[in-house]
C-alpha cells in the first residue's frame, strides 16, 4: 500500500541555506508565504493543481510555522516558473516566500514543475521538476513538495509524507468497538483506510521504523496478544507464543525486536518487560521487580530503554541500559507518570502525568530534568513523536456520564512548545495515535 | 436442581459482562423478582445466591476482606458444582494509561483466581483476563463510576 515514489527526478541547488525561522522555545511567528495557482492548461491538470496547491497550503499552515498571504491580494497572477516574479509586487503584500508551479502532461505521467523564491532577498531558492505516474499518488506528491519548502526555509526535516496509524472507536463506551486504522498525517479522509474488521478488540499501535510493520495488541478469541501487521500483504501475525497477557509493544530502532510487556501467570501475572527478536524468536527478560514494568520506548540509538513502574510505589518513569542494567528513575515531579515516549532526535522523552484529578502530556530531558506540562485537561493520553521530534500527536478523551454520554475521544496535534494544538480529523472517534517515519 | 431466589437484588440488573450478561442479568433479576426460578450452577446462581464479582482499591489488587468473604462463599460454589469452569476479568477505572491499568487488571484477574485456587478449586476450570480499562461496568467519570469499577468479575464459560 505504502508505495515508494519511484519516478522522482530531482534537481535542486543553490546551497546557500535559509534558516529564516528560529526553532526555539517560546512561540514562533509564522512565516508569510504565498502560493501562486498550480497551474493547469486542462480540466485534469488544472484540478491536480488544486489539490496540490490545497495539500501544499493546509500542511504549511498546520506545521504553525507558516501562513499563506491571502490570494485576494496577490497583485501578480502569472506562473511564475518559468518567469522572473515582480518581486517588489510580493514584498509590497508581505509574502516572504514565493511559491509557483504548474502541471502538465507528458507520455511518462503528470509532469510537475515547482520553483520556490526568497522574496526579501530577490532569488530563487528551490526549483524542482518531477513527474507523477499514477494520479494516485497525487497527494504524496503534495506532501513531498511541502516537506521540500518546510526543508528549505526552516532548515528542518519535514514530516508531511507520513501516516498515522491508530485505534478507530464507535458505539457504548462499555462496548466499544475498537478498529486499526491508517490515514495520512493530515487526517485527509481520502487517505483514510481501516485494517481490522473490528471483530476483536485492538489497542496501542505503534510503527516499525522500516514503515512497513505496526505492532500492536489484539484480543483474538479474548486472549490479548502482541501481533504485527504487515501494512503491504494484510498479514497479522502473533509476536511469540507466551502463557500470558503481552502487551505494550514497540518496535527497536533497526526493527528487529519489538521490546514488551509480559505478565507471565507463573510471576503471579506481573508485568515485567521483554525483548522479543524476531528474527531467532528467542525472548530475554529485561526486568525482574515485584511492580508493575510496562510502557517500554527505545531511545533513538537503541541503546537505553525508558519505562513506566510502581516498583517505587507509585508509577513513574526509568531509565534502563537495553538489556535491563543500570535502572534509574528520572521522573521527579509529583504525580503518577505513564506513556514514556523517547523522541526521535533522542533529546527528550514525552509522557503523561496524572496531577490533581487532570492528566497533563509534558516532555523532560532524558534524565528527568526541565519537565515542562506542554498540555493539560481531564483525560490526555498516548503521546507519539513526529518523525522530525517537533510535534506530539495524542488523543483527548471527554468526561462520560452515567446516562452514557460524553466520552467522545479524539485525536490531536501539538507544537512541543505548546501553541497551535489543532484537532486531526478522523471518521470516528480515534485513540491510541502512532506516527510513521518519513515515508 | 432448581434453587428459588427467595430475595429481590435491584442491583443485579447492573451486572452485564462480557459475555452477553446484559440479557443473563436482566433475566435473572427479573426471575428472582417475580420469585421465578434459577437454575443452579449458572451464572445467575452464582450473581443472585454468591455474588459474581469483589472490588478494589485504587491501584491496588489486594483482596480486601469483603473480597475475600465473596470468594469464599464463590470457592464453596464452585466445589458444590464441579462440572463448572470459570474465567475472571480483571478490570480498572479509567483513571490510568491503558497500559498500566492492562497490567493492573491482570494482578486483579490473578489474586481472585489465585485465591479461588488456594481455596481448593482446580486451576484446569479456572481462566483468567484483563480488559484494562476497556470494559467499564459503569459510565462515568466520578468515584462512584470508578469504584464499580475497580473489579474482578467472575464468569461461568460453560
Amino acid at each position: 500500500m505504502i508505495k515508494k515514489i519511484l519516478i522522482i527526478l530531482f534537481f535542486s541547488f543553490n546551497a546557500n541555506a535559509a534558516l529564516e525561522v528560529t526553532i526555539a522555545q517560546g512561540k514562533v511567528e509564522p512565516t508569510p508565504i504565498a502560493i501562486t495557482q498550480i497551474f493547469g492548461a486542462d480540466s485534469d491538470t488544472a484540478r491536480y493543481g488544486n489539490t496540490l496547491r490545497q495539500i501544499i497550503s493546509n500542511n504549511l499552515t498546520n506545521s504553525g510555522l507558516f501562513y499563506t498571504v491571502n490570494e485576494d491580494l496577490y497583485i501578480q497572477s502569472d506562473n511564475l516558473v518559468e518567469k522572473v516574479p515582480r518581486f517588489e509586487d510580493w514584498k509590497l503584500i508581505k509574502a516572504q516566500f514565493l511559491l509557483s508551479a504548474d502541471v502538465s502532461k507528458t507520455d511518462k505521467g503528470i509532469r510537475l514543475r515547482m520553483r520556490l523564491y526568497d522574496v526579501f532577498n530577490a532569488k530563487e531558492i528551490e526549483k524542482l521538476q518531477l513527474t507523477i505516474p499514477d494520479e494516485n499518488l497525487i497527494r504524496r506528491v503534495g506532501h513531498t513538495v511541502s516537506d521540500i519548502v518546510y526543508e528549505r526555509i526552516t532548515g528542518e526535516t519535514g514530516y508531511f509524507d507520513t501516516r498515522i496509524v491508530y485505534v478507530s472507536e464507535i458505539g457504548p463506551l462499555d462496548q466499544r468497538v475498537k478498529r486499526l486504522a491508517i490515514m495520512d498525517q493530515d487526517g485527509h479522509i481520502d487517505s483514510h483506510q481501516f485494517l481490522t474488521d473490528g471483530k476483536n478488540m485492538v489497542l496501542t499501535p505503534r510503527f516499525a521504523p522500516n514503515k512497513q510493520l505496526i505492532t500492536y495488541m489484539e484480543y483474538k478469541n479474548n486472549l490479548p496478544r502482541v501481533y504485527i501487521y504487515n501494512l503491504k500483504t494484510g498479514e497479522r501475525e502473533i509476536v511469540g507464543d507466551f502463557p500470558g497477557m503481552t502487551f505494550a509493544p514497540r518496535f527497536s530502532p533497526d526493527s528487529q525486536s519489538v521490546v514488551m510487556s509480559f505478565s507471565d501467570p507463573n510471576n503471579a501475572a506481573n508485568s515485567e518487560i521483554y525483548l522479543m527478536d524476531l528474527n531467532t524468536r528467542s525472548r530475554s527478560r529485561l526486568t525482574n521487580d515485584s511492580g508493575i514494568d510496562t510502557s517500554p520506548s527505545f531511545s533513538p540509538d537503541g541503546n537505553k530503554i525508558v519505562f513506566n513502574s510502581d516498583r517505587g510505589g507509585s508509577p513513574q518513569l526509568f531509565v534502563m541500559d537495553k538489556n535491563g542494567d543500570n535502572i534509574k528513575r528520572i521522573s521527579k515531579g509529583r504525580g503518577v507518570y505513564g506513556n514514556p515516549v523517547w523522541s526521535p532526535r533522542g533529546d527528550l522523552i514525552a509522557f503523561t502525568k496524572l496531577t490533581q484529578g487532570n492528566f497533563h502530556i509534558g516532555v523532560m530531558d532524558i534524565n528527568g530534568n526541565n519537565e515542562r506540562v506542554i498540555v493539560r485537561d481531564f483525560a490526555l493520553e498516548s503521546p507519539a513523536w513526529s518523525p522530525n521530534g517537533r510535534y506530539l500527536i495524542f488523543h483527548r478523551q471527554k468526561r462520560s456520564n452515567l446516562d452514557g454520554t460524553g466520552g467522545e475521544v479524539t485525536i490531536h496535534f501539538i507544537d512541543i512548545t505548546g501553541y497551535n494544538e489543532r484537532v486531526i480529523p478522523t471518521p470516528r472517534d480515534g485513540s491510541d495515535p502512532a506516527w510513521s517515519p518519513l515515508l | 436442581m432448581l434453587i428459588v431466589a427467595g430475595f429481590f437484588l435491584a442491583s443485579c440488573a447492573a451486572t452485564n459482562t462480557e459475555q452477553g450478561g446484559d440479557a443473563d442479568a436482566a433475566s435473572a433479576s427479573a426471575s428472582s423478582s417475580s420469585g421465578g426460578e434459577i437454575t443452579a450452577g449458572t451464572q445467575e446462581d452464582l450473581i443472585v445466591n454468591v455474588g459474581d464479582r469483589v472490588f478494589f482499591e485504587f491501584d491496588s489488587s489486594e483482596l480486601t476482606v469483603d473480597a475475600q468473604a465473596t470468594l469464599d462463599a464463590q470457592a464453596a460454589w464452585l466445589m458444590q458444582y464441579p462440572d463448572t469452569n470459570i474465567t475472571v476479568e480483571g478490570h480498572a477505572d479509567e483513571r490510568g494509561t491503558r497500559e498500566y491499568n492492562l497490567a493492573l487488571g491482570d494482578k486483579r484477574a490473578f489474586s481472585v483466581y489465585s485465591y479461588l485456587a488456594q481455596a481448593g478449586i482446580d486451576t484446569n476450570r479456572m481462566e483468567y483476563v484483563s480488559w484494562g480499562k476497556e470494559r467499564p461496568e459503569v459510565i462515568g467519570s466520578d468515584e462512584t463510576a470508578y469504584s464499580q469499577n475497580r473489579r474482578g468479575v467472575t464468569l461461568v464459560s460453560n
